[in-house]
């Protein structure tokens, strides 16, 4: 048997109402194996507006680089166990904040690891099927990591966070859908 | 003999020496969509993606560990209320109910079971409750346009909802949209996600709307509009859609052994 995938249609405009029960600030709860850190940041369209009905899910290992868990109903934002699994919309100034834990490294292709990332899908008016793109994280070794290899060398720090100044659980990372510093987007 | 040209990332060895606590890499990618059958980026009748499509290649990601693993959903965020979106707190929503079922199913044609299946829609007038919906229609106090269900062991979902109406939106000059209900599963991977919208057979503002006609392929966009089903209907209380749902099947092309 075969058939094929039905086709994707954007969630806007008014697509909160749906998805926003699983709202996340906080992925990982209190006691969560790991290193907590923040991400922040900003999402831009090709006129460098603020993009205030985006939509970022999250995908990601725990500390040891394995994937698996539960999502349960989000109490006041906060996750009551660590899925892996987050959903965060953009707020009126085009802006997302999200905790979490740093990720294990994961296996990848060909016996290669990969490092510590995000997986991140992007939905939003406008977009007529999500986008998907990768976080990494500033302090880890990231030349030997398979993905970002296929990723041309002037375009990969779109993918990779860098740290707040004077705070160092922060990071930021701003995503940016046109412009010199588009970001790097996955046929995923 | 690689058959399939378009699968052959997993190939791609940068080579790295083997950690020994590395759990098996190998693993099934899932199937890249059929040519025309899910929309471009950048489709200029749809004016918001103007701004925000990319302009840049997407650059083609082999399925990782990371791509093929997704969360599963615990049992307690559906229930027997989140199926039904014709009533709140005891009261019934206006308009016309309707029951809305069908199957999930993978590309393969297995079930897709367990999964969650969120919808979204507006009222029988047209009207979202939401802050930034400016439609002069009313609101119904009873109802909030949100359900949610697992699919069971068959795959099967069914929600009861109310018809939704068509609303206007500032895309063109007299632009309306055709009546539709959202969907979003998420399926048993980050690469299964699918957010999508269900159309009404015999809406006369499908043929107007860019957003239903975002594919080249006409078979793939008539497969989001839902079949009346005779059969389902419940008697003297409410017709019945039928809209079965497709999510990326895994890719069951055996790979390549040296000879
Ligand atoms: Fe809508």
């Amino acid at each position: 048997m075969s058939l094929q995938a039905t086709t994707w249609q954007t969630v806007g405009p008014y697509f909160r109402i749906g998805l926003e029960y699983l709202n996340t600030t906080d992925l990982a709860p209190a006691g969560t194996p790991g290193e907590p850190v923040t991400v922040e940041g900003q999402i831009l369209d090709g006129n460098g507006k603020p993009i205030s009905d985006a939509l970022i899910e999250i995908w990601q290992a725990n500390a040891s680089g394995e994937y698996g868990g539960t999502v349960d109903n989000p109490v006041d934002g906060a996750a009551t166990v660590f899925s892996g699994f987050g959903r965060v919309p953009t707020d009126d100034e085009g802006r997302f904040s999200f905790s979490t834990i740093q990720p294990g490294p994961v296996a990848g292709p060909s016996g290669a690891m990969q490092s510590p990332h995000l997986a991140i899908r992007l939905t939003m008016r406008g977009l007529l099927r999500g986008l998907s793109t990768r976080m990494y994280f500033p302090a880890e070794t990231l030349n030997s990591d398979p993905i970002l290899q296929l990723v041309p060398e002037q375009r990969r720090a779109t993918l990779i966070a860098t740290q707040k100044p004077g705070t160092p659980a922060t990071l930021q990372w701003n995503i940016e859908m046109q412009g010199e510093r588009e970001t790097v987007f996955f046929d995923c | 003999m690689n058959q399939n040209p378009d699968h052959d990332e997993l190939s791609i060895g940068i080579a790295a020496p083997v950690v020994p606590n590395s759990r098996p890499s190998q693993v099934t990618s899932y199937r890249r969509p059929y040519p025309g059958t899910q929309p471009e980026y950048l489709h200029s009748p749809y004016v918001s993606s103007i701004e925000r499509a990319p302009k840049q290649p997407l650059i083609k990601l082999p399925h990782t560990l990371t791509e093929v693993t997704g969360p599963a959903f615990a049992p307690a965020l559906v229930s027997p209320k989140t199926a039904d979106l014709t009533r709140q707190n005891g009261r019934e929503a206006i308009g016309e109910r309707i029951t809305v079922s069908g199957r999930v199913l993978d590309e393969n044609g297995k079930p897709v079971r367990n999964t969650l299946v969120e919808v979204w829609q507006a009222n029988a007038c047209g009207r979202y409750l939401h802050k930034r919906d400016q439609h002069d229609a009313p609101l119904d106090p009873n109802f909030t346009g949100q359900g949610r269900v697992m699919t069971d062991d068959y795959g099967a979902y069914k929600f009861l909802t109310i018809k939704p109406g068509s609303y206007p939106w500032r895309n063109h000059y007299n632009a309306w949209r055709p009546a539709h209900i959202h969907f979003s599963l998420l399926g048993p991977a980050f690469a299964t996600r699918l957010v999508t919208q269900m159309y009404f057979p015999g809406d006369p503002l499908l043929p107007f709307d860019p957003i239903f006609n975002c594919t080249a392929d006409d078979k793939a966009r008539n497969r989001l509009i839902s079949q009346f089903d005779w059969e389902t209907v419940l008697p003297e209380y409410a017709l019945a859609y039928k809209f079965d749902i497709i999510l990326r099947g895994s890719d069951e092309t055996p790979f390549e052994v040296q000879r």
